[in-house]
């Protein structure tokens, strides 16, 4: 602790203020005689705040003119940095003095880099262009051997540094972390973390160092490590299971009070490591009982030393209830993790009880029997005092929502909604409240009413799934015809009763919410024409205060209507009034509502009653102008370019300076077109289908003689700005007055009335209709965090057929990103379904292709180039020792097959599908396990031989693989025999499906056997899995590429050198494609196409272009993640060949 | 995740700031208005834990002076708390006895030692007795009663 480094930095501070060390008093007498003590005091002593900006700007004018005279020196400069930084903090803007901060850095000594590096910190922000000035500067001070200079370079990095330039510095960050001091250890651990944070990819191959980190002797750098790790367990945490032990070891010393006393706070032993080793377990024990069971001494100590009473104390007991319910359960610990929470939850201290209802909220999905204890204590903080308690409470109410309780639970919730004033609070609970009433609801009648709060609450700025799935939920319906028409009924007469009050104003969603049902659905009224309806949307399209997109909404369902009107008064009144409007979206509106009217039997075709959910046909290629084209061109007109070509036709006209692929500036205009709101057309419209059939019909058609005409484009942006005024809408939102709001403010008022143990009673009331339910399943449902409940309102699910090609990839990307919450169960059950279905369909295919074995190869590499490319290569196959028993896997189910004729058909198969090196993964005396991955188009298979050394029989001999947390594995058939055979071999394959990306991760599994009915025996191994295995190419012409290439937000560039064999672009990218499996579609000139996908479909792109020996790549995808693991990938091909 | 730290007395005005997560100039002030706004409005009955926008906050006051750190949801609430405190005793001991003008004159300082000893998203927590320690070797890290400590709280208006 009192070395060298140490007692300098502690120094610094008192060097600052120009004075001499001396502790901390003595400089802050000094320090009065400074500039920045007289500006200091210069504000403290002024009042208004009007003075204090005239001040400062003085002193910044001031400061502008000394930094940028020549004459200033460098200890000047460090004092104008002080200054500044002051200045900055105070929200006055002081850019100026950026570059200076940068130069006080590289220039300065000791101390004046000091302060550069700090202003640097402050000022400047990760995405800032001036930080590229820094990275010299770093690396020079870097390989300083002054120590304190390679700690501020270090505690830099640490704070802010430029993505791009991180492999700049990675090696020398490297190498510190073999530093004699610990004090550079630990900051090189943290730039490390840093760097994990902002480019996870590029640190990947030091995962080990940092074990040597987590087994420091120092306790500084082994903390600094536990950072690292708890994000990295966070993303896969099937990976770190190997490492439970040592953080088990390292809590029981921390818990034991082994470490120095100056960790001690408030004589608890580190309480933040702690908690920081606490939240690791938790996340290491999830659903894994045997790495639970690990843990379970570790955690009854710390329950039982926590007991002190102090704040610190009771941090740490949260973090281990937490974690006892997060980890595989065992019952002693829940007792006790269940009375420390009561103990939290009854405090007086308030923020105990936060901490408790918190706690109670995590734990009651697994235990709800708990809530039952304490609700008498709910049912009082939901009256507290403390908006935060109550809305922490109704927030653990939310939980335990179920078919009984819903009433209650949602008229607390709207109670609070209108006590609120707070936009974001607003937008979560009306979110929740939707999820539930759609969940729960017990009837039709409440249902609507429920939704007609949220949406006259909620207004506008409601996330714009709730009015749409509710509309979709509508026009959906249920599996019950009936039903459903009571329902659509119910909100048509409701909404026509809101309509009716006087002077009422409804926030616009709500008012294109009814506009929609009433257009849609007004044919159920019995007593009630059209006409009547068309005359109340028509004075809301007269009032003023309506939007113009709402008015879209309105208008729409008065064409709608009219179709089912007799007499049309209404109708060209407002067909006169709108077809002069200024409005030229409304006036569009207007006439083709006109001419519609004016043919009635065209008007009924186009707009069929109770037609919402049909799929339009639509011919998205235009192919019914195709005439009128073919004509155009004959008469000598040019053909059509798509957009991008054209833009790059432009820019390789004036080619001299610009060296960026395109350029980015073509996106906006392709896309922000026609701004044409829901209306006609597309008001019908919800589930979006439409869309997707005429993708599908455009990928197929062909339009021979003519090219490329105006087709996709012209198609492209009527999709996408639906999208966009579904989620548009801006005003503010307005109170109303809903029937369920009125009872519960009538209910509350009586209630302050009634005397005390009326209350009381009301309470107990209160709480046997909240808890409700929840005994009847009292039973500890420990591990089922599934929703058994059944939706009341579920939706027909509509099977989807899973389309190829990266059309329906993106369209799911968008369906999830746009799908609420309440969706989300039947969205899962959607993937997995279809997941289920492909994985069935690859069995088929598997089982096919290996029986033809000469089949045509599937890949898309000539057989010769991927005979190259496949190190391994079949003659090693034969060479190496633990090969040479290969089993093919599909015949290994029914027999053992002569050894000559497993190596042909081993050989047959990979010609196939590529595939990797056979690795022993583990082995014994008995067995020896060896693993090789098939990269198959539409999966990974992974293939796992077991081979019997022993002259023994092998009874009952199993593999199984654990589950994994991006992975889904499912097993081929075929796999277990019974018995197995002296020195036989026996494969087990099972295919690996991607479920969410990731960047590297682990698969583990064991293999059990019996020797001689005896002693059964248990082997573990594990395989590393990178991305790289889900990497397929993707076939797409180059129109295709291009309009993909629109589509996609995530882009990545970077310059690579190629080495002396590739200089040429062709063989570059050959390399690219035979290492990385792009695709190549296209190369023109110096520049190239290629693109790839990853399982199952996430396409990414990747222009390349040629200028001497640099190759800069461009990658664009889909997906955050991807081009930037790409790009690591192109590097080290690029460079390593 | 800590998003930032800030150290603001009764009148508003910023004594200490320190954002994790890049902010822009303009919204900063904005945003430091309205979390002081929000934390003067609470009494000693509430919970020292409020909710802003998508974040939490949690406060401690001590004298005019507050200190506030914005969180993710991901924290623990308690341990930020308890991290306030140590923040605080550590700047006692340095200064032996801190006001609320130590903290504004020594911004630089505090700045320095801080970065010097912290890692960049994450609390520097358990450095701080590290710190201390370094500061002076010969005595103890805390002082079990933290009485002295109250003092520490109160401004003395030098000017």
């Amino acid at each position: 602790m009192s070395d060298i480094v140490e007692k300098t930095l502690t120094a610094l501070p008192g060097l600052f203020l120009q004075n001499q060390p001396g502790g901390g008093p003595a400089a802050a007498k000094a320090s009065f005689s400074s500039r920045l003590g007289s500006l200091v005091r210069g504000i403290t002593a002024l009042t208004s705040k009007h003075e204090e900006e005239k001040l400062i700007q003085q002193e910044l004018s001031s400061l502008k003119a000394t930094v940028s005279a020549p004459t200033t020196t460098l200890k000047m400069m460090k004092e104008c940095m002080v200054r500044l930084i002051y200045c900055e903090m105070l929200g006055y803007d002081a850019s100026f003095g950026y570059i200076h901060a940068i130069k006080l850095a590289q220039q300065g000594n000791l101390l004046e880099k000091r302060v550069g590096y700090l202003a640097v910190s402050l000022f400047l922000h990760e995405s800032h262009e001036l930080l590229l000035l820094l990275v010299n500067t770093v690396v020079k001070d870097l390989q300083s051997t002054n120590l304190v200079e390679v700690c501020m370079a270090l505690t830099v990095v640490s704070q802010i540094f430029p993505r791009e330039m991180i492999p700049a510095v990675l090696p020398l960050i490297e190498d510190k972390l073999q530093h004699s001091k610990e004090i550079v250890r630990r900051k090189a651990v943290l730039a490390l973390y840093k760097f994990h944070l902002i480019a996870p990819n590029q640190v990947q191959h030091i995962h080990i160092k940092f074990r040597k980190a987590l087994c420091d002797r120092d306790v500084g750098v082994m903390a600094a490590s536990l950072h690292i790790y708890l994000r990295m367990i966070k993303e896969n945490s099937s990976g770190y299971k190997d490492l439970t032990g040592s953080f088990v070891t390292i809590l029981k010393q921390v818990v034991g009070g082994k470490l120095p006393v100056e960790f001690n706070y408030h004589s608890v032993p580190a309480p933040w490591l702690q908690i920081q080793l606490l939240r690791i377990l938790g996340l290491l024990g999830k659903d894994d009982q045997r790495t639970s069971e690990l843990m379970y001494d570790v955690l009854d100590e710390s329950l039982r030393r926590a007991e002190l009473n102090h704040n610190v104390t009771y941090a740490i007991l949260f973090e281990c209830v937490h974690t006892v319910y997060s980890i595989y359960p065992k019952s002693e610990l829940l007792e006790k993790a269940a009375k420390c929470i009561g103990k939290f939850v009854l405090s007086p201290k308030i923020n105990l009880k936060y901490l408790g209802l918190k706690a109670l909220t995590y734990v009651i999905q697994q235990d709800p029997t708990l809530a039952l204890q304490h609700q008498m204590t709910i049912i009082e903080c939901l009256d507290h005092l403390d908006p935060i308690i109550k809305r922490e409470t109704l927030e653990l109410l939310y939980r335990i929502t179920n078919a009984q309780n819903i009433t209650v639970i949602v008229q607390k919730m709207l109670e609070y909604l209108h006590q609120s004033k707070e936009e974001y609070v607003i937008v979560n609970l009306v979110g929740k409240i939707a999820e539930l009433a759609e969940k729960y609801a017990p009837d039709n009648a409440w249902f609507i009413q429920t939704m007609n709060a949220v949406f006259s609450v909620g207004g506008d700025v409601m996330h714009p799934d709730i009015p749409n799935n509710f509309l979709r939920l509508l026009a959906e319906g249920f599996d019950d015809e009936t039903e459903d028409q009571q329902l659509r009924l119910y909100a048509v007469q409701s909404y026509l009763t809101l309509l009716d009050m006087e002077n009422v104003f409804y926030p616009q969603r709500f008012l294109q919410v009814m506009s929609w049902v009433l257009g849609e659905y007004s044919y159920l009224l019995d007593k009630e024409m059209p006409e009547e309806v068309i005359a109340k949307l028509y004075k809301l399209l007269m009032n003023d205060s309506v939007s113009s997109e709402t008015k879209a909404w309105l208008i729409a369902a008065v064409t709608k209507l009219t179709s089912q009107a007799h007499s049309s008064n209404t109708v060209e009144r407002l067909i006169h009034e709108f077809t002069i409007s200024l409005d030229t979206c409304m006036r569009q509106h207007a006439f083709e509502l006109k001419h519609l009217h004016e043919n009635v039997e065209l008007m009924k075709s186009l707009l069929p009653v109770d037609r919402s959910c049909e799929d339009l046909v639509v011919d998205a290629s235009l192919s019914f102008l195709d005439g009128f084209v073919a004509e155009g061109l004959s008469q000598g007109a040019a053909p059509y370019k798509p957009h991008h070509q054209r833009q790059e036709e432009k820019l390789s006209q004036e080619k001299v300076l610009n060296f960026e692929p395109y350029g980015l500036s073509f996106s906006s205009s392709g896309f922000t077109g026609r701004q044409s709101p829901a209306g006609i057309s597309l008001g019908s419209d919800v589930s979006g289908n439409s869309a997707e059939t005429g993708l599908k019909e455009t990928n197929s058609l062909k339009l021979e003689g003519i090219k490329k005409l105006w087709g996709k484009e012209g198609y492209l942006p009527k999709k996408e700005s639906k999208t966009g005024d579904e989620s548009g809408a801006l005003p503010v939102p307005q109170e109303s007055i809903m029937e369920n709001v009125d009872q519960a403010i009538t209910k509350k008022d009586q209630s302050q009335v009634l005397t005390q143990s009326k209350e009381e009673k009301e309470k107990q009331l209160l709480a046997s209709s909240l808890f409700v339910g929840l005994g009847s399943e009292s039973t500890i449902n420990l591990l089922g965090k599934a929703d058994t409940v059944s939706h009341k309102f579920r939706r027909k699910s509509k099977v989807k057929e899973a389309k190829s090609g990266e059309t329906t990839s993106t369209h799911n990307m968008t369906c999830s990103s746009f799908s609420s919450l309440s969706n989300v169960a039947y969205e899962d059950d959607y993937y997995s379904n279809t997941l289920h279905d492909t994985g069935d369909k690859e069995l088929k295919k598997f089982s096919l292709s290996s029986e033809l074995l000469d089949s045509e190869s599937l890949t898309e590499l000539p057989l010769v180039e991927k005979f190259s490319y496949c190190s391994l290569s079949t003659p090693s196959l034969f060479a190496n020792n633990n090969m040479e028993i290969f089993h093919p896997p599909q015949s290994t189910a029914a027999s053992v097959a002569k050894e000559s004729s497993l190596a042909s058909s081993f050989l047959e198969e990979t010609t196939e599908y590529m595939h990797s090196n056979a690795m022993e993964v583990c082995n014994n005396e008995t067995i020896s396990v060896s693993s090789y991955k098939i990269w198959k188009d539409d999966c990974l298979l992974m293939v796992w031989s077991v081979t019997n050394k022993s002259g023994l029989e092998l009874k009952s001999a199993d593999l199984e693989i654990f589950p994994a947390e991006n992975f889904k594995v499912t097993e081929q058939p075929g796999c277990c025999l019974p018995v197995m055979e002296a020195e036989s071999t026996k494969s087990f394959q099972y295919s690996v499906q991607i479920e969410k990306p990731f960047t590297e991760g682990n698969l583990t599994g064991f293999i059990s056997y019996h020797m001689m009915d005896t002693h059964s025996a248990q082997l573990e191994f594990s395989v590393n899995l990178s991305l790289l295995d889900f990497i397929r190419p993707l076939k797409i012409s180059s129109d295709d590429f291009g309009k993909l290439w629109l589509s996609f937000a995530n882009d990545v560039k970077q310059n690579v050198k190629m080495s002396e064999s590739q200089a040429a672009l062709p063989s570059a990218l050959k390399t690219l494609q035979q290492k990385l499996r792009l695709h190549i579609i296209e190369i023109i000139g110096n520049e190239g196409l290629l693109a790839c996908q990853l399982l199952p479909s996430i396409p990414c792109l990747l222009h390349c272009r040629v200028h001497a020996d640099i190759l800069a790549l461009w990658f664009r995808s889909s997906c955050s993640t991807l081009p930037d693991y790409l790009l690591y990938q192109c590097q080290k091909v690029m460079e390593g060949s | 995740m800590i998003k930032f730290f800030l150290m603001v007395n009764k009148q508003g005005q910023t004594r200490l700031s320190k954002y994790y997560e890049h902010v822009d100039i303009n919204k900063r002030t904005l945003l430091e208005t309205e979390v002081i706004k929000s934390c003067l409005s609470r009494s000693n009955e509430q919970c020292s834990f409020i909710e802003y926008k998508d974040f939490k906050l949690i406060y401690r006051q001590y004298a005019a002076l507050f200190i506030v750190v914005g969180v993710n949801d991901t924290e623990n609430e308690m341990a930020i708390y308890e991290f306030i405190h140590n923040f605080v005793e550590v700047l006692d001991e340095y200064f032996s006895r801190v006001s609320e003008l130590d903290v504004s004159f020594f911004n630089t300082v505090f700045h320095g030692t801080w970065q010097m000893h912290s890692g960049p998203y994450q609390e520097p927590i358990d450095e701080l007795p590290k710190i201390c320690s370094a500061l002076e070797p010969q005595q103890a890290c805390f002082s079990p009663d933290s009485s002295s400590f109250k003092g520490a709280a109160s401004t003395t208006p030098i000017y």
